[in-house]
């Protein structure tokens, strides 16, 4: 479903992804790990088009990304919710799902879509006309992720869903990533938290300093040395 | 109360509503694309000479000739942002600001050129309504109920729509709205196009009470920036109050002191209060 | 160090001859184009340190009616009210920045302040238009050419003082330029957080650099007035002179030492070409091209016409180093 082929993009002045090849099928759910630095929100900007690649092919559903500006992705079918959430805080929770459904074809089901959306985060629909800014960290969370499924998304990108939550709210968050599996959604997601992720997805990629040093399955991720060593402190 | 005390306050209310407006739009610019249109008064002028043109000299029926002043600014809006602005968008601020400066100084003398420094009426005098001893110049009235009308409309439009939520939020996070499949170019020339629109409808107005001139838009130009920074720039209900506020010291202090004086009054007042609160009333 | 010596001892001798080999019309335009270059380049001391304001009118105004006002009312020599003007500029410098620089007041809302203070002045001197004339404008009671009364109908007289001044200015202008100075306003204007962590006293630098800006548009307006003989509040005060005084600093260059005398030089030529051109039929024409001028000049020649020359290294040996602020 996504292809990425030798991609390489900066940051500011400085290379930030070098070469990076990886594939999600339609149905999966694929991880970027790594640490703090390693490229793995850029990587996700690069996908949606928030920022240009220097060089290397962006494929999706066969079709190519290269030169799309962002908001021709999400018409593609591509939602990323960004890291640290980024709601419009002056919003209240319910204008915020407006905007995730601001393309005319999302625009048109919006009533249904937001029924499925609140089905699947009641503790949202309780708080429709709060002003997002002063939901909780794990709500703030819900609500990101709310938003994105409002555009109808066949591939949902996730940088960083857990970052500064607590723990038991980091809990909720995976689990709602699960149900979202489950409803048959494909997702990359990018993560610090490697022990829970590597429970969640089917594949995962490990990213360091701008490069793939690993890929595989989530179980051989969690078998190799490496991530042990590294990344679950083992 | 003295009645005639109470006249120049009914006045300054009134006064109010149309630097409202003004408020209004230069607040929309500011706050959605981060730019001061230092030119701002200078379209109202653009839309003030089309009125003239068009029904004093081509006797076109005023409400056709407002429509099509509304429509002109609303242009000249979306063509400022689209050339001047967007070349230097990356630029600090005061770029962009220096920029509508030539801008200004540009229409000013286009005007001058095109129509010398003559003052010049649309010819339109409204009675007055008789209150007792209070005289209240329909033109006025009317301006007040139309700002109003247009400030609600504003409203109702960035609260209701789609487009109006996506220009409130894009001044929250400007950097992901293409993740909402907004088109961010798109977002930034229709608002500069509502932005011109409200200058011409405040042209519409101002055109009612007062002569055109190339030099009109620095009566009350400084005076709407000065608004708006006292307001908190970029708040647009910050900007409503101060724009009654101001009007209040300019109708109160012209009926104690002199129209001038009143002038340099409001003007001191602005300057204390930012230095008491730098970002306006309702600044953050 | 010697080519710059020379070229500068070329200029300067020519820039002497000029009273004797130039037309009465051309010297007039000669004083002005000096005269204004001061003014610019005072403006331009806070301009290129990233505090731009759209207000200097004030200072000039209040340069330029201090002195005509003591002097017509109360016989008060301009070597009084000259200094007297600028001690009111400074003042009001003073009251006015200090505020704006401790709330840390910059950009945008700082031009928007220095608007409203250019038009208070403005506004103050047409609302008391029995003492100032208002909109018509004043002259200062003319005695002919005098030292006491800072008169000079001589107008090679005169250049030879505007000359002095100018030269005056570009000395403070390399005074401020050089050293720790320089280097602590450079920070200031690229992070000024940053540059009160390293224990620069932001406020200071600012305060001086303001101070020093006011009381030379002080002067220059004072000066402009002993020569035009005329003053009103359009031409010294107001949005319209303080625009003007922006753009021909940025068209010049406000970076470079000469920038904001070629800027004059640019203001003025224009202005009487576009006279001599078309009289009186295009009035206003002037100013449409200063305005297309200045929104070309920000969108494509941000450090103006002396930055262009700059880059051809003609004088890269005495050029100053560039200064990495925003424009």
């Amino acid at each position: 479903m996504l292809e990425v082929t030798g991609l390489s993009a900066d940051y500011g002045s400085f290379r930030a992804l070098f070469e990076v090849s990886l594939g999600v099928e339609a149905g999966e759910t694929v991880a970027v790990i790594g640490p703090n630095g390693a490229g793995k929100t850029t990587l996700m900007r690069v996908i949606s088009g928030l920022l240009p690649p220097h060089s290397g092919t962006l494929a999706f559903e066969g079709r190519s990304l290269a030169g799309l500006e962002a908001h021709r992705i999400v018409e593609a079918g591509i939602a990323h919710v960004p890291e640290n959430r980024r709601l419009f805080p002056r919003l209240t929770v319910e204008e915020n799902l407006r905007m995730g459904a601001y393309m005319s074809s999302a625009r048109a089901r919006f009533v249904e879509r937001r029924g499925w959306v609140y089905a699947l985060f009641p503790r949202l629909e309780e708080r429709r006309n709060q002003l997002a800014g002063t939901l909780s960290g794990g709500e703030q969370q819900m609500c990101a992720i709310a938003r994105a499924l409002m555009s109808e998304p066949r591939l949902l990108l996730l940088d960083e869903p857990s970052a500064g939550l607590a723990p038991l709210v980091v809990q909720q968050v995976f689990d709602l990533v699960r149900r979202i599996r489950e409803e048959g959604f494909t997702v990359l997601i990018v993560e610090q938290n490697v022990r829970q992720v590597l429970e969640l997805v089917d594949r995962a990629y490990l990213l360091e300093a701008g490069r793939i040093a690993l890929g595989g399955t989530a179980d051989e991720l969690k078998r190799s040395d490496t991530v042990r060593r590294s990344y679950l402190g083992l | 109360m003295d009645i005639f005390l109470l006249e120049a306050v009914l006045n300054g209310v009134m006064f109010g509503g149309l630097l409202a407006l003004l408020a209004l739009g230069l607040n929309l610019i500011f706050g959605v694309i981060d730019v001061v249109w230092i030119c701002y008064a200078e379209l109202v002028m653009c839309g003030m000479y089309t009125i003239y043109w068009l029904h004093a000299v081509y006797g076109v029926p005023f409400p056709l000739a407002a429509v099509a002043a509304i429509l002109l600014v609303a242009l000249l809006g979306v063509l400022l942002h689209r050339i001047i602005i967007e070349p230097i968008l990356g630029s600090a601020p005061i770029n962009q600001l220096l920029a509508t400066g030539g801008l200004l100084f540009f229409l000013q003398s286009f005007a001058t050129l095109l129509f010398t420094t003559d003052f010049r009426n649309v010819g339109i005098h409204l009675p007055s309504l008789e209150l007792g001893d209070i005289n209240l110049g329909y033109a006025r009235i009317l301006a007040f109920a139309v700002a109003l009308v247009g400030a609600a409309a504003l409203y109702l439009f960035l609260a209701r729509t789609y487009l109006g939520t996506a220009i409130r939020a894009i001044s929250q996070d400007r950097e992901i709205m293409g993740l909402m499949g907004v088109d961010q170019r798109r977002i930034y020339l229709i608002t500069s196009a509502i932005g011109g629109g409200l200058a011409g409808l405040a042209a519409c107005l101002l055109v009612l009470q007062y002569d055109v001139h190339p030099f009109v838009g620095l009566s009350f130009g400084p005076i709407t920036f000065m608004i708006c920074v006292l307001g908190g720039l970029g708040n647009m209900i910050g900007g409503v109050i101060a724009a009654f506020i101001m009007a209040q010291i300019i109708a109160i202090g012209g009926y104690e002191l002199s129209v001038e004086y009143s002038e340099v009054l409001a003007f001191l007042v602005f300057i204390v209060l930012i230095m008491v609160r730098p970002q306006g009333i309702l600044g953050k | 160090m010697n080519r710059s010596w020379i070229i500068a001892g070329v200029g300067l001798a020519a820039l002497a001859l000029v009273p004797f080999v130039a037309s009465p019309y051309v010297l007039h335009i000669a004083v002005q184009i000096l005269i204004f270059g001061v003014i610019y380049t005072a403006w331009s001391f806070m301009g290129r340190f990233g505090l731009t304001s759209i207000g200097h009118g004030a200072f000039l105004g209040i340069g330029a009616y201090t002195t005509a006002l003591l002097w017509n009312l109360y016989g008060v020599t301009p070597w009084i009210g000259i200094p007297a003007g600028m001690a009111l500029s400074v003042l009001l410098a003073l009251v006015i920045g200090y505020p704006c620089f401790h709330l840390k007041i910059v950009g945008h809302y700082f031009a928007l302040v220095t608007l409203a203070l250019g038009q208070v002045i403005a506004l103050l001197v047409i609302a008391a238009r029995d003492v100032t004339g208002g909109s018509l404008g004043m002259t200062p009671t003319q005695v002919g050419e005098s030292i006491f009364a800072f008169q000079f109908p001589n107008r090679t007289h005169f250049y030879f003082i505007a000359l002095a001044l100018w030269l005056l200015v570009l000395g403070v202008w390399y005074w401020v330029g050089y050293g720790m100075r320089r280097a602590a306003l450079d920070a200031i204007g690229e992070d000024e957080t940053a540059a009160a962590a390293a224990g620069i006293d932001v406020m200071r630098e600012k305060l001086r650099i303001t101070v020093i800006s006011a009381a030379i548009t002080s002067l220059g307006g004072s000066v402009l007035t002993q020569y035009l003989m005329y003053l009103n509040p359009e031409t010294v005060a107001g949005v319209g002179i303080s625009l003007q005084i922006v753009f021909a600093a940025i068209a010049g260059g406000m970076y470079s030492a000469l920038g904001p005398t070629v800027g004059a030089l640019l203001t003025l030529t224009l202005t009487e070409s576009l006279r001599i051109l078309f009289g009186t039929h295009f009035i206003g024409a002037a100013n449409t091209i200063y305005g297309i001028l200045l929104i070309l000049f920000i969108v494509f020649l941000p450090r103006g016409i002396m930055g262009l020359i700059e880059q051809f290294s003609l004088f890269r040996g005495t050029r100053e180093k560039e200064s990495r602020l925003p424009l």
